[in-house]
Protein backbone atom coordinates (compact mmCIF):
# COMPACT_ATOMS: atom_id res chain seq x y z
CA UNK A 1 0.00 0.00 0.00
CA UNK A 2 2.93 2.34 -0.71
CA UNK A 3 0.90 4.69 -2.89
CA UNK A 4 -1.89 4.88 -0.38
CA UNK A 5 0.50 5.93 2.32
CA UNK A 6 1.77 8.63 0.02
CA UNK A 7 -1.79 9.85 -0.46
CA UNK A 8 -2.82 9.68 3.15
CA UNK A 9 0.22 11.26 4.79
CA UNK A 10 0.11 11.75 8.53
CA UNK A 11 -0.30 15.54 8.17
CA UNK A 12 -3.33 15.00 5.97
CA UNK A 13 -4.94 12.57 8.37
CA UNK A 14 -4.20 14.97 11.21
CA UNK A 15 -5.91 17.90 9.46
CA UNK A 16 -8.80 15.61 8.55
CA UNK A 17 -9.28 14.44 12.13
CA UNK A 18 -8.71 17.86 13.70
CA UNK A 19 -9.57 20.46 11.08
CA UNK A 20 -8.25 23.98 11.70
CA UNK A 21 -10.39 27.12 11.43
CA UNK A 22 -13.58 25.14 11.45
CA UNK A 23 -16.89 27.04 11.39
CA UNK A 24 -18.46 30.10 9.82
CA UNK A 25 -17.90 33.83 10.26
CA UNK A 26 -20.76 36.31 10.68
CA UNK A 27 -21.18 39.20 8.23
CA UNK A 28 -19.42 41.27 7.04
CA UNK A 29 -17.36 38.19 6.22
CA UNK A 30 -18.00 36.96 2.69
CA UNK A 31 -19.54 33.51 2.29
CA UNK A 32 -18.73 31.27 -0.70
CA UNK A 33 -19.86 27.74 -1.41
CA UNK A 34 -17.94 25.21 -3.44
CA UNK A 35 -19.25 21.87 -4.70
CA UNK A 36 -17.66 18.86 -6.23
CA UNK A 37 -20.72 17.43 -7.97
CA UNK A 38 -18.97 14.16 -8.76
CA UNK A 39 -18.62 13.06 -5.18
CA UNK A 40 -20.75 15.47 -3.19
CA UNK A 41 -17.91 17.28 -1.39
CA UNK A 42 -19.12 20.63 -0.09
CA UNK A 43 -17.09 23.55 1.21
CA UNK A 44 -18.50 26.66 2.82
CA UNK A 45 -15.79 29.27 3.04
CA UNK A 46 -16.13 32.38 5.19
CA UNK A 47 -13.67 35.01 4.16
CA UNK A 48 -12.85 38.28 5.88
CA UNK A 49 -10.57 40.58 3.88
CA UNK A 50 -9.45 43.80 5.52
CA UNK A 51 -6.90 46.22 4.07
CA UNK A 52 -5.85 43.70 1.42
CA UNK A 53 -5.16 41.09 4.07
CA UNK A 54 -6.99 37.80 4.59
CA UNK A 55 -7.86 38.75 8.16
CA UNK A 56 -9.85 35.61 8.92
CA UNK A 57 -11.05 32.49 7.22
CA UNK A 58 -13.29 29.65 8.34
CA UNK A 59 -14.31 26.41 6.73
CA UNK A 60 -17.55 24.48 7.02
CA UNK A 61 -19.06 21.71 4.92
CA UNK A 62 -18.29 18.05 4.55
CA UNK A 63 -16.43 15.75 2.28
CA UNK A 64 -13.61 13.28 1.95
CA UNK A 65 -10.32 13.41 3.84
CA UNK A 66 -8.53 14.99 0.90
CA UNK A 67 -11.01 17.83 0.35
CA UNK A 68 -11.37 18.52 4.06
CA UNK A 69 -7.70 18.35 4.94
CA UNK A 70 -6.79 20.46 1.92
CA UNK A 71 -9.30 23.08 3.07
CA UNK A 72 -7.93 22.98 6.60
CA UNK A 73 -4.34 23.28 5.38
CA UNK A 74 -5.35 26.10 3.09
CA UNK A 75 -7.08 28.05 5.84
CA UNK A 76 -4.00 27.80 8.04
CA UNK A 77 -1.74 28.81 5.16
CA UNK A 78 -3.61 31.91 3.96
CA UNK A 79 -4.86 33.34 7.24
CA UNK A 80 -3.02 36.58 7.95
CA UNK A 81 -1.44 36.69 4.51
CA UNK A 82 -1.88 39.55 2.09
CA UNK A 83 -4.32 38.93 -0.76
CA UNK A 84 -1.42 38.95 -3.21
CA UNK A 85 0.45 36.33 -1.18
CA UNK A 86 -2.68 34.20 -0.88
CA UNK A 87 -3.24 34.32 -4.63
CA UNK A 88 0.36 33.38 -5.23
CA UNK A 89 -0.04 30.39 -2.93
CA UNK A 90 -3.15 29.32 -4.84
CA UNK A 91 -1.15 29.43 -8.07
CA UNK A 92 1.74 27.42 -6.61
CA UNK A 93 -0.63 24.85 -5.12
CA UNK A 94 -2.52 24.41 -8.36
CA UNK A 95 0.76 24.08 -10.18
CA UNK A 96 1.68 21.22 -7.87
CA UNK A 97 -1.67 19.59 -8.57
CA UNK A 98 -1.23 19.79 -12.34
CA UNK A 99 2.30 18.50 -12.59
CA UNK A 100 1.16 14.93 -13.06
CA UNK A 101 -0.97 15.74 -16.07
CA UNK A 102 1.87 17.80 -17.53
CA UNK A 103 4.32 14.90 -17.28
CA UNK A 104 1.73 12.50 -18.72
CA UNK A 105 1.30 14.72 -21.77
CA UNK A 106 4.86 13.82 -22.73
CA UNK A 107 5.47 17.50 -22.35
CA UNK A 108 8.46 18.64 -24.33
CA UNK A 109 8.81 21.64 -22.09
CA UNK A 110 10.08 21.05 -18.61
CA UNK A 111 7.42 22.12 -16.16
CA UNK A 112 8.49 25.12 -14.14
CA UNK A 113 10.06 23.99 -10.90
CA UNK A 114 7.66 24.26 -8.00
CA UNK A 115 8.70 26.06 -4.92
CA UNK A 116 7.75 23.27 -2.53
CA UNK A 117 9.29 25.10 0.37
CA UNK A 118 6.81 27.95 -0.16
CA UNK A 119 4.05 25.40 0.29
CA UNK A 120 5.24 24.20 3.69
CA UNK A 121 2.86 21.62 5.12
CA UNK A 122 0.81 21.82 1.94
CA UNK A 123 3.47 19.83 0.16
CA UNK A 124 2.02 16.82 1.98
CA UNK A 125 -0.79 16.88 -0.58
CA UNK A 126 1.71 16.16 -3.33
CA UNK A 127 0.80 12.47 -3.32
CA UNK A 128 -2.66 13.35 -4.61
CA UNK A 129 -1.37 13.89 -8.15
CA UNK A 130 -0.92 10.14 -8.48
CA UNK A 131 -4.68 9.79 -8.02
CA UNK A 132 -6.11 11.97 -10.80
CA UNK A 133 -9.73 11.59 -9.69
CA UNK A 134 -8.83 13.03 -6.29
CA UNK A 135 -7.18 16.19 -7.64
CA UNK A 136 -10.63 17.80 -7.80
CA UNK A 137 -11.08 17.02 -4.11
CA UNK A 138 -7.77 18.67 -3.24
CA UNK A 139 -8.36 21.80 -5.34
CA UNK A 140 -12.00 22.39 -4.34
CA UNK A 141 -11.26 24.74 -1.43
CA UNK A 142 -8.59 26.58 -3.42
CA UNK A 143 -10.94 27.25 -6.30
CA UNK A 144 -13.52 28.38 -3.78
CA UNK A 145 -10.98 30.76 -2.26
CA UNK A 146 -10.20 32.22 -5.68
CA UNK A 147 -13.90 32.65 -6.33
CA UNK A 148 -14.33 34.42 -2.98
CA UNK A 149 -11.42 36.78 -3.60
CA UNK A 150 -12.73 37.52 -7.09
CA UNK A 151 -16.21 38.24 -5.77
CA UNK A 152 -14.74 40.62 -3.21
CA UNK A 153 -12.75 42.34 -5.95
CA UNK A 154 -9.71 41.71 -3.80
CA UNK B 1 -21.31 -22.54 -2.18
CA UNK B 2 -24.81 -23.63 -3.00
CA UNK B 3 -25.65 -21.49 -5.94
CA UNK B 4 -27.86 -21.97 -8.91
CA UNK B 5 -25.14 -20.42 -11.09
CA UNK B 6 -21.86 -21.88 -12.23
CA UNK B 7 -19.99 -18.66 -11.52
CA UNK B 8 -16.64 -20.15 -12.39
CA UNK B 9 -17.86 -20.93 -15.90
CA UNK B 10 -19.60 -17.58 -16.23
CA UNK B 11 -16.44 -15.70 -15.23
CA UNK B 12 -14.66 -17.18 -18.26
CA UNK B 13 -17.01 -15.16 -20.48
CA UNK B 14 -15.70 -11.90 -19.03
CA UNK B 15 -12.09 -11.29 -20.09
CA UNK B 16 -11.90 -8.06 -18.11
CA UNK B 17 -12.02 -10.13 -14.92
CA UNK B 18 -8.56 -11.46 -15.77
CA UNK B 19 -7.09 -8.03 -15.22
CA UNK B 20 -4.98 -7.22 -12.23
CA UNK B 21 -5.22 -3.93 -10.38
CA UNK B 22 -2.30 -2.89 -8.17
CA UNK B 23 -1.10 -6.47 -8.38
CA UNK B 24 -4.42 -7.87 -7.20
CA UNK B 25 -7.16 -9.69 -9.08
CA UNK B 26 -9.88 -7.23 -10.05
CA UNK B 27 -13.00 -7.55 -7.90
CA UNK B 28 -15.73 -5.86 -9.86
CA UNK B 29 -18.52 -4.73 -7.55
CA UNK B 30 -19.91 -1.88 -9.64
CA UNK B 31 -22.41 -3.54 -11.96
CA UNK B 32 -25.03 -1.11 -10.66
CA UNK B 33 -23.14 1.66 -12.45
CA UNK B 34 -22.26 -0.38 -15.52
CA UNK B 35 -21.86 -4.11 -15.90
CA UNK B 36 -19.15 -5.87 -17.87
CA UNK B 37 -20.05 -7.30 -21.27
CA UNK B 38 -19.40 -11.02 -21.93
CA UNK B 39 -17.53 -12.04 -25.09
CA UNK B 40 -20.87 -13.30 -26.45
CA UNK B 41 -21.93 -9.64 -26.65
CA UNK B 42 -18.71 -8.10 -27.91
CA UNK B 43 -18.14 -10.82 -30.50
CA UNK B 44 -21.72 -10.55 -31.80
CA UNK B 45 -21.05 -6.85 -32.36
CA UNK B 46 -17.67 -7.49 -33.96
CA UNK B 47 -19.13 -10.15 -36.22
CA UNK B 48 -21.81 -7.72 -37.29
CA UNK B 49 -19.26 -5.03 -38.12
CA UNK B 50 -17.07 -7.49 -39.97
CA UNK B 51 -19.73 -9.32 -41.95
CA UNK B 52 -22.97 -7.39 -42.15
CA UNK B 53 -22.59 -3.69 -41.41
CA UNK B 54 -24.85 -1.42 -43.45
CA UNK B 55 -27.32 1.31 -42.65
CA UNK B 56 -30.79 0.08 -41.78
CA UNK B 57 -34.17 0.82 -43.36
CA UNK B 58 -32.51 2.16 -46.50
CA UNK B 59 -30.55 -0.13 -48.80
CA UNK B 60 -31.92 -2.95 -50.93
CA UNK B 61 -28.69 -4.86 -51.19
CA UNK B 62 -28.20 -8.08 -49.26
CA UNK B 63 -26.18 -6.86 -46.28
CA UNK B 64 -28.44 -3.84 -45.81
CA UNK B 65 -31.46 -6.12 -45.67
CA UNK B 66 -29.65 -8.39 -43.28
CA UNK B 67 -28.68 -5.47 -41.03
CA UNK B 68 -32.27 -4.23 -41.02
CA UNK B 69 -33.58 -7.69 -40.20
CA UNK B 70 -31.14 -8.09 -37.34
CA UNK B 71 -31.87 -4.63 -35.97
CA UNK B 72 -35.59 -5.34 -36.01
CA UNK B 73 -35.04 -8.80 -34.54
CA UNK B 74 -33.38 -7.13 -31.56
CA UNK B 75 -36.68 -5.42 -30.68
CA UNK B 76 -38.42 -8.77 -30.65
CA UNK B 77 -35.68 -10.40 -28.55
CA UNK B 78 -35.68 -7.58 -26.02
CA UNK B 79 -39.46 -7.62 -25.89
CA UNK B 80 -39.47 -11.33 -25.13
CA UNK B 81 -37.01 -10.73 -22.29
CA UNK B 82 -39.47 -8.19 -20.84
CA UNK B 83 -42.32 -10.69 -21.02
CA UNK B 84 -44.09 -9.59 -24.20
CA UNK B 85 -44.37 -11.00 -27.71
CA UNK B 86 -45.09 -7.52 -29.06
CA UNK B 87 -41.50 -6.22 -29.02
CA UNK B 88 -41.60 -5.36 -32.73
CA UNK B 89 -44.19 -2.68 -32.03
CA UNK B 90 -43.30 -1.73 -28.48
CA UNK B 91 -39.51 -1.57 -28.09
CA UNK B 92 -37.99 1.81 -28.98
CA UNK B 93 -34.22 2.07 -28.98
CA UNK B 94 -32.75 5.18 -27.38
CA UNK B 95 -29.28 6.19 -26.23
CA UNK B 96 -29.75 5.13 -22.60
CA UNK B 97 -32.28 5.01 -19.78
CA UNK B 98 -31.94 8.76 -19.31
CA UNK B 99 -32.89 9.44 -22.93
CA UNK B 100 -35.82 7.06 -22.59
CA UNK B 101 -37.22 9.20 -19.78
CA UNK B 102 -36.59 12.35 -21.78
CA UNK B 103 -38.45 10.84 -24.71
CA UNK B 104 -41.31 9.92 -22.42
CA UNK B 105 -41.51 13.39 -20.87
CA UNK B 106 -41.01 15.35 -24.07
CA UNK B 107 -43.34 13.26 -26.22
CA UNK B 108 -46.01 11.67 -24.02
CA UNK B 109 -45.70 14.29 -21.29
CA UNK B 110 -45.85 17.34 -23.52
CA UNK B 111 -48.86 15.92 -25.38
CA UNK B 112 -50.81 14.86 -22.30
CA UNK B 113 -49.98 17.19 -19.44
CA UNK B 114 -51.44 20.62 -18.78
CA UNK B 115 -51.11 23.00 -15.87
CA UNK B 116 -54.07 21.27 -14.18
CA UNK B 117 -52.43 17.86 -14.13
CA UNK B 118 -50.12 16.05 -11.76
CA UNK B 119 -47.31 13.54 -12.11
CA UNK B 120 -46.36 11.36 -9.15
CA UNK B 121 -42.75 10.34 -8.59
CA UNK B 122 -41.02 8.97 -5.50
CA UNK B 123 -38.34 10.26 -3.20
CA UNK B 124 -36.05 7.39 -4.20
CA UNK B 125 -35.79 8.18 -7.90
CA UNK B 126 -32.59 8.53 -9.90
CA UNK B 127 -32.17 12.01 -11.37
CA UNK B 128 -33.07 10.47 -14.76
CA UNK B 129 -36.64 10.08 -13.52
CA UNK B 130 -36.81 13.51 -11.88
CA UNK B 131 -35.12 16.15 -14.00
CA UNK B 132 -36.95 15.50 -17.32
CA UNK B 133 -40.24 15.98 -15.45
CA UNK B 134 -38.97 19.12 -13.76
CA UNK B 135 -37.88 20.49 -17.14
CA UNK B 136 -41.32 19.83 -18.58
CA UNK B 137 -42.91 21.27 -15.47
CA UNK B 138 -41.05 24.53 -16.06
CA UNK B 139 -42.68 24.75 -19.49
CA UNK B 140 -46.14 23.42 -18.75
CA UNK B 141 -46.64 24.07 -15.05
CA UNK B 142 -48.20 20.80 -13.80
CA UNK B 143 -47.83 19.55 -10.25
CA UNK B 144 -45.07 17.13 -9.26
CA UNK B 145 -45.80 15.00 -6.21
CA UNK B 146 -43.48 12.60 -4.46
CA UNK B 147 -44.24 9.38 -2.62
CA UNK B 148 -42.11 9.62 0.53
CA UNK B 149 -39.64 6.99 1.65
CA UNK B 150 -40.04 5.71 5.21
CA UNK B 151 -37.34 5.05 7.78
CA UNK B 152 -37.64 1.39 6.74
CA UNK B 153 -36.33 2.39 3.28
CA UNK B 154 -39.68 1.44 1.72
CA UNK B 155 -42.08 3.66 -0.17
CA UNK B 156 -44.63 5.00 2.29
CA UNK B 157 -47.87 4.24 0.47
CA UNK B 158 -50.12 5.48 3.28
CA UNK B 159 -51.10 8.60 1.35
CA UNK B 160 -51.02 7.11 -2.12
CA UNK B 161 -54.71 7.57 -2.91
CA UNK B 162 -54.45 11.28 -2.21
CA UNK B 163 -51.20 11.58 -4.16
CA UNK B 164 -52.73 9.84 -7.17
CA UNK B 165 -55.88 11.96 -7.15
CA UNK B 166 -56.09 13.70 -10.52
CA UNK B 167 -52.64 12.42 -11.53
CA UNK B 168 -52.00 11.31 -15.10
CA UNK B 169 -48.81 9.36 -14.46
CA UNK B 170 -47.01 7.49 -11.71
CA UNK B 171 -43.34 7.11 -12.57
CA UNK B 172 -41.40 4.92 -10.18
CA UNK B 173 -38.20 2.92 -9.98
CA UNK B 174 -38.51 -0.86 -9.84
CA UNK B 175 -35.41 -1.05 -7.68
CA UNK B 176 -33.52 1.76 -5.96
CA UNK B 177 -29.95 2.13 -7.19
CA UNK B 178 -28.93 3.39 -3.73
CA UNK B 179 -30.98 1.38 -1.25
CA UNK B 180 -31.63 -1.79 -3.21
CA UNK B 181 -35.31 -1.53 -2.28
CA UNK B 182 -37.53 -3.48 -4.67
CA UNK B 183 -40.87 -1.77 -5.20
CA UNK B 184 -44.18 -3.63 -5.64
CA UNK B 185 -44.79 -2.86 -9.32
CA UNK B 186 -47.93 -4.89 -9.80
CA UNK B 187 -49.56 -3.29 -6.80
CA UNK B 188 -48.47 0.21 -7.84
CA UNK B 189 -49.72 -0.36 -11.40
CA UNK B 190 -53.12 -1.42 -10.10
CA UNK B 191 -53.31 1.60 -7.79
CA UNK B 192 -52.27 3.99 -10.58
CA UNK B 193 -54.75 2.53 -13.03
CA UNK B 194 -57.46 2.57 -10.39
CA UNK B 195 -56.90 6.32 -10.09
CA UNK B 196 -56.95 6.81 -13.85
CA UNK B 197 -53.18 7.27 -14.18
CA UNK B 198 -50.62 5.40 -16.28
CA UNK B 199 -47.50 3.85 -14.78
CA UNK B 200 -43.93 4.31 -16.03
CA UNK B 201 -41.12 2.26 -14.49
CA UNK B 202 -37.39 2.85 -14.21
CA UNK B 203 -36.03 -0.62 -14.84
CA UNK B 204 -32.35 0.37 -14.99
CA UNK B 205 -31.54 -1.67 -11.87
CA UNK B 206 -34.27 -4.29 -12.02
CA UNK B 207 -34.20 -5.57 -15.60
CA UNK B 208 -30.64 -6.99 -15.29
CA UNK B 209 -31.26 -8.64 -11.93
CA UNK B 210 -34.93 -9.55 -11.50
CA UNK B 211 -37.51 -11.20 -13.73
CA UNK B 212 -39.45 -8.57 -15.69
CA UNK B 213 -43.05 -9.01 -16.73
CA UNK B 214 -44.48 -5.90 -18.34
CA UNK B 215 -47.68 -7.72 -19.28
CA UNK B 216 -48.24 -9.56 -15.99
CA UNK B 217 -47.51 -6.42 -13.97
CA UNK B 218 -49.67 -4.38 -16.34
CA UNK B 219 -47.13 -1.62 -16.95
CA UNK B 220 -47.45 1.18 -19.48
CA UNK B 221 -43.84 2.30 -19.92
CA UNK B 222 -40.45 0.86 -18.95
CA UNK B 223 -37.04 2.53 -19.34
CA UNK B 224 -33.60 0.95 -18.99
CA UNK B 225 -30.04 0.91 -20.35
CA UNK B 226 -28.16 -1.94 -22.05
CA UNK B 227 -24.86 -1.16 -20.35
CA UNK B 228 -26.15 -2.29 -16.95
CA UNK B 229 -27.57 -5.42 -18.60
CA UNK B 230 -24.24 -6.91 -19.72
CA UNK B 231 -24.75 -5.14 -23.03
CA UNK B 232 -22.94 -2.28 -24.75
CA UNK B 233 -22.98 1.42 -23.94
CA UNK B 234 -24.83 3.75 -26.30
CA UNK B 235 -28.20 2.03 -26.34
CA UNK B 236 -31.21 2.07 -24.07
CA UNK B 237 -34.83 1.05 -24.31
CA UNK B 238 -38.17 2.71 -23.94
CA UNK B 239 -40.73 -0.05 -23.88
CA UNK B 240 -44.30 1.24 -24.19
CA UNK B 241 -47.63 -0.36 -24.87
CA UNK B 242 -48.26 -0.05 -28.61
CA UNK B 243 -51.48 1.91 -28.03
CA UNK B 244 -49.52 4.58 -26.12
CA UNK B 245 -46.79 4.81 -28.75
CA UNK B 246 -49.43 5.18 -31.45
CA UNK B 247 -50.77 8.28 -29.72
CA UNK B 248 -47.41 9.87 -28.95
CA UNK B 249 -45.91 12.63 -31.11
CA UNK B 250 -42.40 12.25 -32.54
CA UNK B 251 -39.45 13.10 -30.32
CA UNK B 252 -36.29 14.09 -32.22
CA UNK B 253 -36.72 15.06 -35.87
CA UNK B 254 -34.78 14.10 -38.98
CA UNK B 255 -34.34 11.14 -41.26
CA UNK B 256 -35.74 7.74 -40.39
CA UNK B 257 -38.65 9.05 -38.31
CA UNK B 258 -40.75 10.35 -41.22
CA UNK B 259 -43.22 9.03 -43.76
CA UNK B 260 -43.02 12.13 -45.91
CA UNK B 261 -41.32 15.52 -45.88
CA UNK B 262 -42.50 18.46 -47.94
CA UNK B 263 -41.30 22.04 -47.90
CA UNK B 264 -44.35 22.98 -45.87
CA UNK B 265 -44.18 20.18 -43.32
CA UNK B 266 -43.67 16.52 -42.57
CA UNK B 267 -45.65 13.39 -41.75
CA UNK B 268 -44.13 11.24 -39.00
CA UNK B 269 -43.57 7.52 -39.46
CA UNK B 270 -45.74 5.00 -37.64
CA UNK B 271 -44.72 2.71 -34.83
CA UNK B 272 -41.39 2.55 -33.08
CA UNK B 273 -39.57 4.22 -35.96
CA UNK B 274 -41.28 7.53 -35.25
CA UNK B 275 -39.10 7.83 -32.17
CA UNK B 276 -35.80 6.89 -33.78
CA UNK B 277 -34.48 9.84 -35.77
CA UNK B 278 -31.29 9.37 -37.73
CA UNK B 279 -29.10 6.28 -38.01
CA UNK B 280 -29.79 4.23 -34.90
CA UNK B 281 -27.22 2.33 -32.78
CA UNK B 282 -27.28 -0.79 -34.97
CA UNK B 283 -24.31 -2.72 -33.61
CA UNK B 284 -25.49 -1.84 -30.11
CA UNK B 285 -28.95 -3.23 -30.86
CA UNK B 286 -27.28 -6.47 -31.89
CA UNK B 287 -25.28 -6.22 -28.67
CA UNK B 288 -28.32 -5.82 -26.41
CA UNK B 289 -29.99 -8.68 -28.24
CA UNK B 290 -26.96 -10.89 -27.55
CA UNK B 291 -27.02 -9.72 -23.91
CA UNK B 292 -30.63 -10.68 -23.29
CA UNK B 293 -30.05 -14.00 -25.06
CA UNK B 294 -27.06 -14.57 -22.80
CA UNK B 295 -29.10 -13.83 -19.66
CA UNK B 296 -31.97 -15.94 -20.90
CA UNK B 297 -29.51 -18.79 -21.39
CA UNK B 298 -28.51 -18.54 -17.73
CA UNK B 299 -32.06 -17.91 -16.59
CA UNK B 300 -33.02 -14.67 -14.87
CA UNK B 301 -34.61 -16.57 -11.95
CA UNK B 302 -31.27 -18.28 -11.33
CA UNK B 303 -29.53 -14.90 -11.55
CA UNK B 304 -31.88 -13.49 -8.94
CA UNK B 305 -31.40 -16.49 -6.65
CA UNK B 306 -27.63 -16.25 -6.96
CA UNK B 307 -27.51 -12.54 -6.22
CA UNK B 308 -29.88 -12.91 -3.29
CA UNK B 309 -27.70 -15.63 -1.78
CA UNK B 310 -24.62 -13.49 -2.29
CA UNK B 311 -26.34 -10.54 -0.64
CA UNK B 312 -27.18 -12.71 2.37
CA UNK B 313 -23.55 -13.80 2.56
CA UNK B 314 -22.38 -10.16 2.38
CA UNK B 315 -24.77 -9.08 5.15
CA UNK B 316 -23.44 -11.85 7.38
CA UNK B 317 -19.78 -11.25 6.53
CA UNK B 318 -20.00 -7.50 7.11
CA UNK B 319 -21.87 -7.96 10.36
CA UNK B 320 -19.38 -10.53 11.59
CA UNK B 321 -16.34 -8.43 10.69
CA UNK B 322 -17.49 -4.95 11.64
CA UNK B 323 -20.74 -5.03 13.62
CA UNK B 324 -22.10 -1.49 13.91
CA UNK B 325 -19.00 0.07 12.39
CA UNK B 326 -20.30 -0.62 8.88
CA UNK B 327 -23.81 0.47 7.97
CA UNK B 328 -25.78 -0.79 5.01
CA UNK B 329 -28.21 1.94 3.99
CA UNK B 330 -31.24 0.07 2.76
CA UNK B 331 -33.68 -2.66 3.74
CA UNK B 332 -32.40 -5.63 5.70
CA UNK B 333 -31.52 -8.83 3.94
CA UNK B 334 -34.46 -10.60 2.34
CA UNK B 335 -36.59 -10.90 -0.77
CA UNK B 336 -37.48 -7.19 -0.70
CA UNK B 337 -34.04 -6.02 -1.73
CA UNK B 338 -31.56 -6.49 -4.54
CA UNK B 339 -27.79 -6.89 -4.54
CA UNK B 340 -26.96 -3.24 -4.00
CA UNK B 341 -25.14 -2.41 -0.77
CA UNK B 342 -24.70 1.28 0.04
CA UNK B 343 -22.04 1.29 2.71
CA UNK B 344 -20.68 3.75 5.19
CA UNK B 345 -18.04 2.98 7.78
CA UNK B 346 -17.95 5.17 10.85
CA UNK B 347 -17.06 8.72 9.83
CA UNK B 348 -14.90 7.64 6.91
CA UNK B 349 -15.96 9.37 3.73
CA UNK B 350 -17.10 7.14 0.89
CA UNK B 351 -14.38 8.50 -1.36
CA UNK B 352 -11.71 7.43 1.06
CA UNK B 353 -13.32 4.02 1.46
CA UNK B 354 -13.42 3.53 -2.30
CA UNK B 355 -9.81 4.64 -2.58
CA UNK B 356 -8.60 2.10 -0.06
CA UNK B 357 -10.75 -0.59 -1.66
CA UNK B 358 -9.21 0.17 -5.04
CA UNK B 359 -5.86 -0.68 -3.54
CA UNK B 360 -6.98 -4.30 -3.08
CA UNK B 361 -8.56 -4.39 -6.54
CA UNK B 362 -12.14 -3.78 -5.42
CA UNK B 363 -14.26 -1.53 -7.66
CA UNK B 364 -17.11 0.19 -5.82
CA UNK B 365 -18.83 3.47 -6.53
CA UNK B 366 -18.54 6.37 -4.08
CA UNK B 367 -20.87 9.34 -4.19
CA UNK B 368 -24.52 10.33 -4.24
CA UNK B 369 -25.42 7.94 -7.06
CA UNK B 370 -27.48 10.54 -8.94
CA UNK B 371 -30.19 10.40 -6.29
CA UNK B 372 -29.60 13.58 -4.33
CA UNK B 373 -33.15 13.99 -2.97
CA UNK B 374 -32.94 10.47 -1.52
CA UNK B 375 -29.49 11.08 -0.05
CA UNK B 376 -30.75 14.31 1.53
CA UNK B 377 -33.75 12.45 2.92
CA UNK B 378 -31.38 10.20 4.87
CA UNK B 379 -28.87 12.95 5.69
CA UNK B 380 -26.20 11.22 3.62
CA UNK B 381 -23.48 13.02 1.74
CA UNK B 382 -22.08 9.97 -0.01
CA UNK B 383 -21.97 6.21 0.32
CA UNK B 384 -19.67 3.57 -1.13
CA UNK B 385 -21.90 1.30 -3.15
CA UNK B 386 -21.04 -2.32 -3.83
CA UNK B 387 -23.36 -3.98 -6.33
CA UNK B 388 -23.42 -7.58 -7.47
CA UNK B 389 -23.68 -9.22 -10.86
CA UNK B 390 -23.68 -12.71 -12.29
CA UNK B 391 -19.87 -12.97 -12.15
CA UNK B 392 -19.49 -12.18 -8.45
CA UNK B 393 -19.01 -14.77 -5.76
CA UNK B 394 -18.19 -15.14 -2.08
CA UNK B 395 -14.48 -14.60 -2.70
CA UNK B 396 -15.32 -11.13 -3.98
CA UNK B 397 -17.20 -10.35 -0.78
CA UNK B 398 -14.23 -11.60 1.25
CA UNK B 399 -11.88 -9.18 -0.54
CA UNK B 400 -14.37 -6.38 0.08
CA UNK B 401 -14.25 -7.19 3.79
CA UNK B 402 -10.45 -7.25 3.68
CA UNK B 403 -10.35 -3.80 2.03
CA UNK B 404 -12.81 -2.35 4.53
CA UNK B 405 -10.64 -3.64 7.35
CA UNK B 406 -7.68 -1.80 5.78
CA UNK B 407 -9.74 1.39 5.72
CA UNK B 408 -10.73 0.94 9.33
CA UNK B 409 -7.08 0.60 10.32
CA UNK B 410 -5.96 3.60 8.27
CA UNK B 411 -8.64 6.04 9.36
CA UNK B 412 -9.74 4.58 12.66
C1 LIG C 1 -32.20 3.59 -11.26
C2 LIG C 1 -31.46 4.24 -12.39
N1 LIG C 1 -32.13 4.96 -13.29
C3 LIG C 1 -31.53 5.55 -14.33
C4 LIG C 1 -30.17 5.44 -14.53
C5 LIG C 1 -29.56 6.15 -15.69
O1 LIG C 1 -28.99 5.29 -16.60
P1 LIG C 1 -28.14 5.87 -17.79
O2 LIG C 1 -27.06 6.71 -17.19
O3 LIG C 1 -27.61 4.68 -18.50
O4 LIG C 1 -29.05 6.69 -18.64
C6 LIG C 1 -29.44 4.70 -13.62
C7 LIG C 1 -27.97 4.55 -13.78
O5 LIG C 1 -27.16 5.22 -13.22
C8 LIG C 1 -30.09 4.08 -12.52
O6 LIG C 1 -29.41 3.38 -11.62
Amino acid sequence: MADLEELYREIILDHYRSPRNRGELPPPAHRVEGFNPLCGDEIVLSLLVEDDVVADVKIAGSGCSISQSSASLMSAAVKGKSVAEARKLVATFKQMMSIHEATLDDATEEPEPINLRALGELAALQGVVKFPVRIKCATLSWNTLTQGLDELGA
Amino acid sequence: MTTPLDVEAIRKDFPLLEREIHGRRIVFLDSGASSLPPTQVTSAMTRYYESTHANVHRGVYATAEEATARYEAARVGVGRFLGTSAGADEVVFTKNCTESFNLLAKSWGAANLTSHDAVVLTEMEHHANIVPWQQLQQQVGFELRFIPVGDDYQLDLGDLDRLLEGAKLLSVTAMSNVLGTINPLKHLAARAHGAGALIAVDGAQSVPHLPTDVVGDDLDFLCFSAHKLYGPTGIGVLWAKAEHLAAMPAFLGGGGMIKDVRLDGFTAADGTQRFEAGTPPIAEAIGIHAAVDYLQGIGIEAVREHEQALTTYAFEALEAAFGDEVRIHGPGDGPGRGGVLSLTMGDIHAHDLAQVLDQVGVCVRPGHHCAKPLMRRFGLNATARASFGIYNDRDDVDVLVEGLADASRLFG
